[in-house]
């Protein structure tokens, strides 16, 4: 039987049919793997978390975060406390590290919306770190970070990813000669004012020695994705100052 | 060549599908398909690699789809109709790595996006699998994706010797930091190598070699 596949009646029920099709398989496939997708998530931000306070199994240059059997286990033994920040109020919430923050960061476009800021707080080798979230935007799309500072705001560990970095540029934040820079660096400048650290390509320490200049290395042929990167740390880490200075006092 | 039709797998005809993209009929060098990934994620070797094989994966799978419901589609709305057989199919396995391989999924999601729009795959669909039987578009498909993938290996492998003065990650040069190896007598990375105009150079090189090799190529 030859279908006349010219016909405009055809072309429109073809088209129908295929929308159909498409649709429910598409619909089919992402709701029956929803809630694996969901768990595998969850256990990746602790993942993320626990390597930015260190735990994870690093080896030469290697990005190797626990396994994910031992993520959950790990994150309740070392993170000893979860808060989220509103405004003046400071609340308890051991959930808080499932707080969005690409949704907050967009209802805080509503000045009558105070953001809800996740700080995770972690102990290890009898200290404390605090683990802030933070999202912004690289060259094609979102990049984001869990950052562990110790009281005085200075980075302990970094741990950076990105949505759609161009491979072998932008997405090299998420390599360690890029990251590991960023440990020891001091978030505040010696008067306590917020400086933030800057992704630098006139940097004249390449070698990462000096941890008060506020900058790091960027990386070539990234200036967009770097640029980035300073920015999300000055305006998302920087909303974390004033608990900081309560801590402290 | 002619290895696969010597030891009978393939008939000569066949054969030329899976050889020719490999030489005078190379995806990006003579089609100029494909060309915007090569400038794109050819930085560094590994990127490379790991785009071919997605790539490979892709046309394989879906030069057979295409070829399977070509004689139903209608001509008019036959590129959507690629288009979205192909992002379906991309989509699919996305969700099911997410699901059961989620680091797999995390290194290959930036590769997806360009898998989508890549004109090489647009491209064969177009001018074979809608024209041709199963087998043959197969073949047809990973024949380019082999094609693509040589030019992406050569271009990720200059790139990442001049630009990072290193391969697969591994420093070959020495350390630019410490000044040991090469450095140390005063060899310096080409940072110019890492921007895409670079690619666009060495594809044009080897357009060049190319040419210069098979004198049929060049255009009157």
């Amino acid at each position: 039987m030859a279908i006349n596949t010219e016909k405009n009646s055809y072309t429109l029920l073809f088209a129908v049919c295929l929308v159909v099709i498409v649709g429910t398989l598409l619909a089919a496939v992402d709701s029956s793997l929803k809630e694996k997708i969901r768990i595998n998530k969850i256990l990746e931000k602790q993942q993320n978390i626990l390597y930015a306070i260190g735990i994870n199994e690093n080896e030469g240059n290697s990005v190797s975060f626990i396994s994910t059997e031992k993520a959950e286990q790990e994150f309740n033994k070392y993170v000893i406390n979860q808060i989220y920040i509103q405004g003046q109020n400071i609340i308890e919430d051991d959930k808080a590290y499932l707080i969005d923050v690409k949704k907050e960061k967009a209802l805080s476009k509503d000045p009558n919306y105070e953001r809800r800021l996740p700080l995770f707080i972690a102990e290890k080798d009898g200290k404390n770190l605090y683990v802030a979230p933070i999202r912004g935007k690289g060259l094609w799309d979102a990049i984001w970070a869990y950052v562990s500072m110790d009281e005085n705001m200075v980075i302990r560990g970094i741990y950076f990813d990105h949505k759609g970095e161009t491979p072998g540029l932008g997405a090299n934040i998420k390599q360690r000669f890029f990251m590991d820079d960023f440990i020891g660096e001091a978030l505040l400048d010696s008067e306590g004012k917020f400086k933030g650290v800057n992704v630098s390509k006139t940097n004249l320490d390449p070698k990462n020695e000096d941890k008060y200049d506020h900058e790091v290395d960027a990386i070539a042929g990234s200036t967009i994705t770097g640029d980035g990167v300073t920015a999300m740390i000055r305006s998302d880490l920087s909303l974390y100052q004033s608990y900081f200075n309560n801590i402290n006092n | 060549m002619g290895l696969f039709n010597k030891v009978g797998l393939l008939s000569k005809k066949d054969e030329k599908l899976i050889s020719d993209p490999l030489s005078d009929n190379n995806p990006i060098t003579v089609q100029v398909l494909g060309i915007c990934s090569a400038l794109a994620i050819t930085a560094e070797l590994e990127a490379s690699v790991v785009m071919s094989v997605s790539v490979l994966f892709v046309m394989g799978v879906g030069n057979v789809v295409i070829s399977m419901i070509r004689n139903i589609v209608p001509s008019k709305i036959r590129i959507i109709v690629q288009l979205t057989v192909i992002a379906t199919l991309v989509i699919i396995v996305d969700l099911v790595l997410k699901a059961f391989a989620y680091e797999l999924s995390k290194t290959l999601s930036v590769f997806i996006g360009l898998i989508i729009t890549n004109c090489i795959i647009m491209g064969r669909f177009e001018a074979f699998a809608l024209g041709n039987g199963l087998w043959r578009s197969f073949l047809d498909g990973i024949g380019n994706a082999f094609g693509y993938a040589v030019i992406l290996v050569i271009v990720g492998f200059f790139r990442e010797l001049l630009g990072s003065g290193t391969l697969w990650g591994f420093a070959v040069l020495g350390d630019p930091i410490d000044k040991t190896g090469l450095y140390a007598l005063g060899y310096e990375n080409n940072g110019f190598m890492l921007l895409s105009p670079m690619a666009l150079i060495v594809v044009g090189i080897i357009i060049w070699v190319q040419r210069a090799r098979s004198k049929h190529l060049i255009e009157e």
